[in-house]
């Protein structure tokens, strides 16, 4: 028990005092390097506003269920069924638009609540069956495996049932806003939020530091702790500012001002800024690393992942637990559907396939360990943003879809390899 | 005499046809140690895992103050102030010392959100008592040593102001002079009026520091004495033969 090592208060000094997160870091540089050799494989077509932000609005809806994911895959467990639940979770919030609201329950078409109830709808749905496939994992013990791969196929097969195998659609058109293009904040509107974030970024890291000095424990010297709130709101600006860059097609423009029956000014323009969806998905993000972090519920859920033995006998209860973890991924199963299905302008019969492996590899890619009780949330979204950038970049330079599938299948176990790596050499034992 | 702080009565319990716990009954007061000894696999880590509960026993009772207790689960157990430290520590790897010494308690602040500042406080203030050398307050338990985990598993048992303290092995990992600061702690929680049971295959350290010594064979109960009236040999031959010398004599 006596302990040679480290003395705690020891200041970092330098660059160390920056006590950046180099996992993260690693990640950024990944999708940076992916980003610059696609930008010069395609004479400059990548790293434009009009690609980032088609690749944001084409990461959302992975993303989002990749941060569900992780819980799944920390507590030991895996969710195959995600792509499917997705369908269903779609398909009820089609039918609540196109035959519940308006016939059964008398709304008629285009009432004003429709997407809501819609929505909550959808929701309902994910959690039910989400937790429904937790009580087979939790309480009778059903390998999750099994679980979701028979789900896999039931609620794909639900769905098509729901829609008797008919696409849907167009969809709502307020609904149609959380799917990207249709709806975006406007330049005005994303610095209001990029600033906002920005100014809670700051408050937030400035809070923890206070809570640190009032125990005594060592901080950062000032200059860094300034220095990482600056890059934190570069990196925010930045992005408001990127996707602010887009511009709306003047095409577009005049359509909007005719249908007010105005005339559009001379040399008008408007950029799009920042998607709803993604809006969305920061809200997910933050919620989720949240639950993570500083929530009991998220404790038990790493506590059960690192030893489920004993989280028990710490007095947990992990059934109960199991149940929470898969209503949870349920319900981002529902938000996702949201996403994709206004992308997409309806439902259809295929949406969301295959999407429990890009759900997986993102999660895996971002540092997930598939042995348990480790994982983040930012980790699976960069994941899911470098698994999509991959895809988009060779589609872009003309890459056959069989060669994608087999780069992409590839970079999966190379990421998981540089990870094991990763791990020996910054000594974590695990 | 008083009310004992725990009566076990009559306990059983058999895991497919191994009857680990066979009609074992056992008693423990305030201020007490209790001493289980025996084989590998006699069934001392198993009676002490009803009473914490983390088994459910097939049948007899448990009494908490003369009160019938129903403890069927770990939470109960904890509600009766029943602290344990497992042999197998029952740590989370992935997590640091506080998230441990808190597991299943964590401190809260305002907005119900854990409080990791306030636990790593509480975690040092704790350490610094018990192991004034361990300092790797926030690496995975992983990255500590045998020693240094079975450190933090007596932490977390001690921190929550238990009444009964259950040990099993708690110094099978330490150096020599842990295990004397082990005793050391015993001495003084018993002082303080816990009631503890303490399993150890050391017969010398437990003459030291029980009051009363079990021994158990092949889930039975062999008989229980007060340290001063057996010798080390009687108790050996007791492990060994699975018959007390006292009764037969
Ligand atoms: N969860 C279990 N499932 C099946 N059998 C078990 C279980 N736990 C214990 N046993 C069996 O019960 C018996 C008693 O085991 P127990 O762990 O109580 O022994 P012990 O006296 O603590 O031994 P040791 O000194 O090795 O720690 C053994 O035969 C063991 O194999
Ligand atoms: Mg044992």
């Amino acid at each position: 028990m006596t302990d040679t090592a480290t003395a705690p208060a020891s200041p970092r000094t330098g660059w160390k005092a920056l006590d950046l997160d180099t996992r993260l870091l690693g990640m950024i540089g990944a999708f940076i390097v992916i980003a610059v050799a696609f930008d010069i494989a395609s004479g400059g077509r990548f790293i434009t506003p009009r690609n980032l932000f088609n690749l944001t609005i084409q990461t959302a809806s992975v993303a989002i269920m990749a941060t569900g994911m992780v819980f799944i895959i920390v507590t030991r467990h895996i969710d195959l069924s995600v792509g499917s639940v997705l369908a269903t979770c779609s398909a009820v919030m089609a039918m609540t638009q196109t035959a519940i609201m308006p016939d059964m329950l008398g709304f008629g078409l285009g009432h004003p609540l429709t997407p809501w109830v819609a929505i909550a709808f959808g929701i309902v749905a994910g959690a039910v069956i989400g937790g429904f496939h937790g009580y087979l994992v939790g309480y009778l013990a059903i390998p999750a495996f099994i679980v979701t791969l028979g789900g896999l196929l039931v609620w794909r097969n639900v769905a098509w049932y729901l829609t008797n195998g008919q696409t849907i659609g167009p969809l709502d058109p307020t609904f149609q806003k959380f799917g990207g293009i249709n709806g975006t904040l406007g330049v005005t509107g994303s610095w209001i939020l990029g600033l906002a974030a920005a100014a809670v970024a700051i408050w937030a890291l400035w809070g923890a530091r206070r809570s640190k000095i009032a125990h005594d424990f060592p901080v950062k010297p000032v200059w860094a702790e300034v220095a990482v709130m600056a890059i934190v709101t570069g990196g925010i600006l930045g992005f408001v500012a990127l996707l602010n860059a887009y511009q709306v097609p003047s095409r577009v423009l005049q359509r909007r001002f005719d249908a007010q029956g105005l005339t559009m000014p001379e040399g008008y323009t408007e950029g799009y800024g920042v998607p709803i969806s993604i809006v969305l998905l920061i809200a997910v993000a933050i919620v989720m690393t949240v639950i993570a972090g500083r929530t009991r519920f998220g404790r038990y859920i790493f506590a059960t992942g690192g030893n489920p033995d004993a989280a028990e006998l710490s007095g947990i209860d992990t059934k109960m637990l199991t149940v929470k973890i898969f209503a949870l991924m349920g319900v981002l199963c529902a938000i996702s559907a949201v996403v994709a299905s206004a992308r997409l302008t309806n439902h259809s019969n295929d949406i969301g396939i295959l999407d429990e492996l890009r759900v997986i590899a993102a999660a895996v890619i971002g540092g997930t360990a598939l042995k348990g009780g480790i994982g983040t949330i930012h980790g699976a979204i960069i994941g899911a943003l470098i698994m999509q950038s991959l895809q988009s970049g060779m589609a872009m330079v003309g890459v056959d879809a069989p060669l994608q599938n087999i780069v992409v299948g590839s970079v999966l176990v190379l990421a998981v390899w540089i990870d094991i790596i990763y791990r020996k050499r910054t000594g974590a034992r695990d | 005499m008083a009310t004992p702080l725990v009566e076990l009565e009559n306990i059983s319990i058999a895991f497919g046809g191994v009857r680990a716990v066979d009609d074992v009954s056992l008693n423990l007061h305030a201020g007490e140690v209790v001493g289980l000894l025996g084989h590998n696999g006699a069934g001392k880590s198993t009676l002490i895992k009803i009473l914490s509960g983390a088994y459910a026993r097939d049948s007899g009772t448990i009494r908490i103050d003369g009160q019938e207790a129903e403890i069927r689960s770990p939470a109960d157990a904890r509600r009766y102030n029943i602290e344990t430290i497992y042999q197998t520590l029952a740590l989370a790897d992935n997590l640091d010392a506080p998230a441990n010494l808190f597991l299943g308690r964590e401190l809260t602040n305002r907005f119900g959100l854990v409080d990791d500042a306030r636990m790593e406080a509480e975690t040092r203030r704790i350490m610094a008592r018990l192991n004034p050398n361990f300092k790797k307050i926030n690496e995975p338990v992983s990255a500590l040593s045998g020693g240094q985990r079975q450190s933090v598993a007596i932490a977390r048992a001690v921190y929550f102001n238990a009444r009964i303290l259950i040990m099993d092995e708690p110094t099978a990992a330490l150096g020599v002079h842990e295990t004397k600061m082990v005793a050391d702690l015993i001495q003084e929680l018993k002082a303080q009026g816990l009631g503890i049971f303490l399993i150890s295959h050391d017969t010398r350290e437990m003459m030291d520091l029980c009051d009363r010594v079990s021994v158990m064979k092949n889930g039975k109960m062999v008989g229980t004495e007060r340290v001063e009236d057996v010798t080390e040999d009687d108790i050996l031959s007791m492990i060994i033969l699975g018959k007390n010398p006292k009764a037969a004599a």
